[in-house]
């Protein structure tokens, strides 16, 4: 008995239990309404099923809550202006495409230009966190609100469509490869941002800021470029994902390009269990998190929930989820904990 | 006598002229940015769209007439950001509040009357649950509010996913009832003299700033709110109840905000999920251009007056241009608040490093 008290503690002590279990949670609710749910089927040489849409749809999220993730544990604070960014950056893809039979640009030249714009916006918004010193959320909220609109000036206030075929190669499937591309992307982008965390000292740099700054900063580590160069990465993993979004319509509809994805983005960082104000973090939980949210998506958009409704539930899950974090709660719980501990020794002793 | 004995009144003279530039280069110097910017802004504007009578002075009650929900709000966004917190939450609370009033009076045929005091009452309800995270769970405003942001633009789109214009008699005769002042009348083209007018919000939004005025300026809470926003530490220490203080202001937010947003709709006279978006940055951008600072512990609500006069003398200004797209106001805004953003941080920075001189350390 006492031993599998123990493993129950050491198991819901491992950081990746939270989400693992939302993950859980939401997948056996799914089978419980469509029991065909983890069916996967070959049609014209791709694979279809529940489980490779959710993937497919969830790897945009995914590479923004990875860019998240670093700059909530660096900085404390959230980027809110990630689901604009990628607006932004679609937009200034498609307009440098253009909509006419072939390209106005080479493929790759705009592709490389949209994430130079993101990669701009990322230098703005960390220079004003990190040079500036404004608070992550203020600053972010200038393009927040901006960013769209820059992006219906570049659009023109139309929606744009790509017309050749090869420009949603990006966003759905490469012709002969049955696995949807953003899910390589989104894999690629994981795995080459845990080799450069993990294989250089950068990961631990970034807890050591978010943790305390100030000490960081006096023991030599450059605590500025630090936070600086997360929310360009941040901004960069932005863009990234809005090429995807953009992709898959082969269109840009500013107004709608990344709606409402800087709450899921901070949903997935706080699911996975990051705390959000900064410091440890972890890649792997940000990432189950991101796909647990994709599949809750889902699973609301077949109880015929419409996506401008979607908000009002995800934000009473951050609440919550947030509201556990708390140091107040945290204390509360512990308190009740060590008063019914105590209370039990009490009894063992009278016995 | 050396030349370096000055005269009594040469001394206070001195006094004087130190005194106004401490104070000018203080944080009332954002103060005189703002006002200097908007005069500037006003003049060129006389210059420039002349032909279009921007002298007429009906066309500078518009610009309080249009912005007197974001005055009230603004007003809020002060009180909330002088005690060092935040609320991104106000644009879809305003949204909310619309689409509540819209849809109590078109579906549920209930009086005008009624609707608001129920709409008020879910503003003074949300502020405080948004107050009472922040400042009893010690959770991060931002965090909270915009969790709140996007828990309110989900439920305007819960109440209803289509506009619903409304047409409730007593609603349009608060909304379209002109009082007119009784100066600055001219003579229209057929020759009448025709008075300048404003609407009911507009005397609503300049009495919440004055009520507000008074409040930090001349009550015991009003200065406690500078207290806590100052130093939340030192005010504790002095015995200060930090706790009920910022749950009070969330409160007092949460009501300004819905009452703004009641004067909002009075102007649109209808709601849609998406309304009001980007409202929130205009708020925190005239309360910023306004001369208080995000660091909290400094601000007036006369600044934040202003800086609603700027942005929506540049609103005014983008649509006498007319080709203009309506963005641009947004986009200009944005950059004007990220150039004050950086003013002030420039300043802080100024005034840590001079106390570092001192030998004190921040």
């Amino acid at each position: 008995m006492k031993s599998l008290i123990s493993v129950i503690k050491r198991v819901t002590k491992y950081q990746l239990f939270l989400p693992v279990i939302c993950l859980f949670l939401v997948l056996i609710i799914n089978l419980i309404q469509t029991p065909s749910f983890f069916h996967i089927t070959m049609k014209n040489g791709v694979f279809y099923g529940y489980i490779i849409d959710i993937l497919n749809r969830s790897s945009g999220l995914i590479i923004m809550a990875i860019g998240m993730t670093l700059v909530v544990a660096s900085s404390g604070g959230a980027d809110i202006s990630v689901g604009a960014v990628s607006a932004l950056s679609g937009a200034v893809c498609v307009a440098a495409l253009g909509t006419d039979e072939v390209y106005k640009m080479p493929y790759f030249a705009s592709i490389l230009l949209a994430l130079a714009v993101g990669l701009l916006c990322g230098i703005f918004n960390g220079f004003l966190v990190s040079f500036m010193k404004v608070q992550p959320m203020v600053a972010t909220l200038i393009l927040f609100t901006a960013g769209r609109g820059i992006a219906q000036l570049v659009t023109g206030s139309f929606i744009l469509y790509v017309k050749p075929k090869n420009f949603e190669y990006l966003g759905s499937f490469i012709p002969g490869v049955p696995i949807p591309t953003p899910c390589f992307i989104a894999a690629f982008l994981a795995f080459f941002t845990w080799l450069v965390l993990k294989k250089t000292a950068l990961g631990m740099y970034i807890q050591s800021v978010g943790i305390n700054l100030k000490a960081s900063r006096l023991v030599g580590l450059n605590s500025r470029m630090i936070i600086f160069f997360t929310y360009v990465f941040c901004a960069f993993c932005a863009a990234g994902a809005g090429l995807i979004s953009v992709s898959r319509t082969a269109s840009i509809d500013a107004n709608n390009v990344g709606l409402n994805t800087e709450l899921d983005a901070i949903l997935a960082v706080a699911i996975g269990g990051n705390s959000l104000a900064g410091g440890k973090f972890s890649l792997a939980g940000s990432i189950i998190g991101a796909i647990t949210i994709q599949a809750l998506t889902t699973t609301l958009y077949a109880m015929h929930v419409s996506a401008d409704q979607l908000p009002l539930y995800k934000a009473i899950v951050v609440v919550i989820i947030v509201a556990l974090q708390s140091p107040v709660i945290i204390k509360l719980f512990r308190s009740i904990k060590s008063r019914l501990f105590q209370g039990g020794l009490v009894k063992e002793a009278v016995k | 006598m050396s030349k370096l004995q000055l005269s009594v009144p040469q001394i206070k003279e001195i006094h004087i002229l130190q005194r106004t530039k401490e104070k000018l280069l203080g944080h009332n110097f954002l103060l005189f940015v703002t006002i200097v910017l908007f005069i500037v802004m006003y003049l060129a504007g006389l210059i420039v769209y002349k032909d279009k009578n921007f002298d007429n002075l009906q066309v500078f009650l518009n610009l309080l007439i249009s912005n007197s929900g974001l005055i009230i709000t603004a007003v809020g966004m002060t009180l909330v950001l002088i005690i060092g917190g935040i609320d991104i939450s106000v644009g879809s609370v305003v949204a909310a509040t619309c689409m509540m009033l819209a849809a109590m009076m078109e579906r549920g045929n209930i009086g005008a009357l009624p609707a608001i005091l129920i709409v008020l009452l879910f503003g003074t309800v949300f502020g405080a649950v948004q107050g009472w995270l922040i400042a009893y769970l010690k959770l991060q405003p931002f965090i909270v509010t915009l969790a709140g942001m996007f828990f309110a633009r989900g439920l305007t789109a819960v109440i209803s996913l289509e506009m619903i214009t409304i047409t409730n008699e007593t609603f349009k005769n608060i909304a379209q009832y002109k009082i007119y002042l009784p100066f600055g009348g001219y003579l229209n083209r057929k020759g009448v003299m025709v008075y300048p007018y404003i609407y009911p919000t507009v005397i609503l939004a300049l009495i919440v700033l004055i009520l507000a005025f008074i409040l930090l300026k001349y009550t015991k809470f009003g200065r406690t709110i500078y207290a806590v926003g100052g130093n939340e530490q030192s005010a504790m220490l002095m015995g200060l109840n930090v706790k009920r203080t910022k749950f009070i202001v969330y409160i007092i937010n949460g009501f300004l905000t819905t009452l703004g947003g009641i004067a909002f709709c009075l102007n649109t006279m209808g709601a849609f999920v998406e309304l009001a978006k980007g409202f929130e940055m205009e708020a925190i951008a005239a309360t910023v251009i306004g001369g208080t600072p995000l660091t909290g512990g400094v601000g007036n609500v006369f600044g934040t007056l202003f800086g609603v006069l700027i942005k929506a003398t540049i609103e005014t200004f983008v649509s006498f241009q007319g080709n203009l797209s309506s963005w641009w106001s947004k986009i200009i805004i944005a950059a004007l608040l990220a150039f004050f953003i950086m003013l002030q941080s420039l300043l802080v920075m100024r005034k840590n490093k001079k106390s570092r001189a001192k030998g004190l350390y921040v």
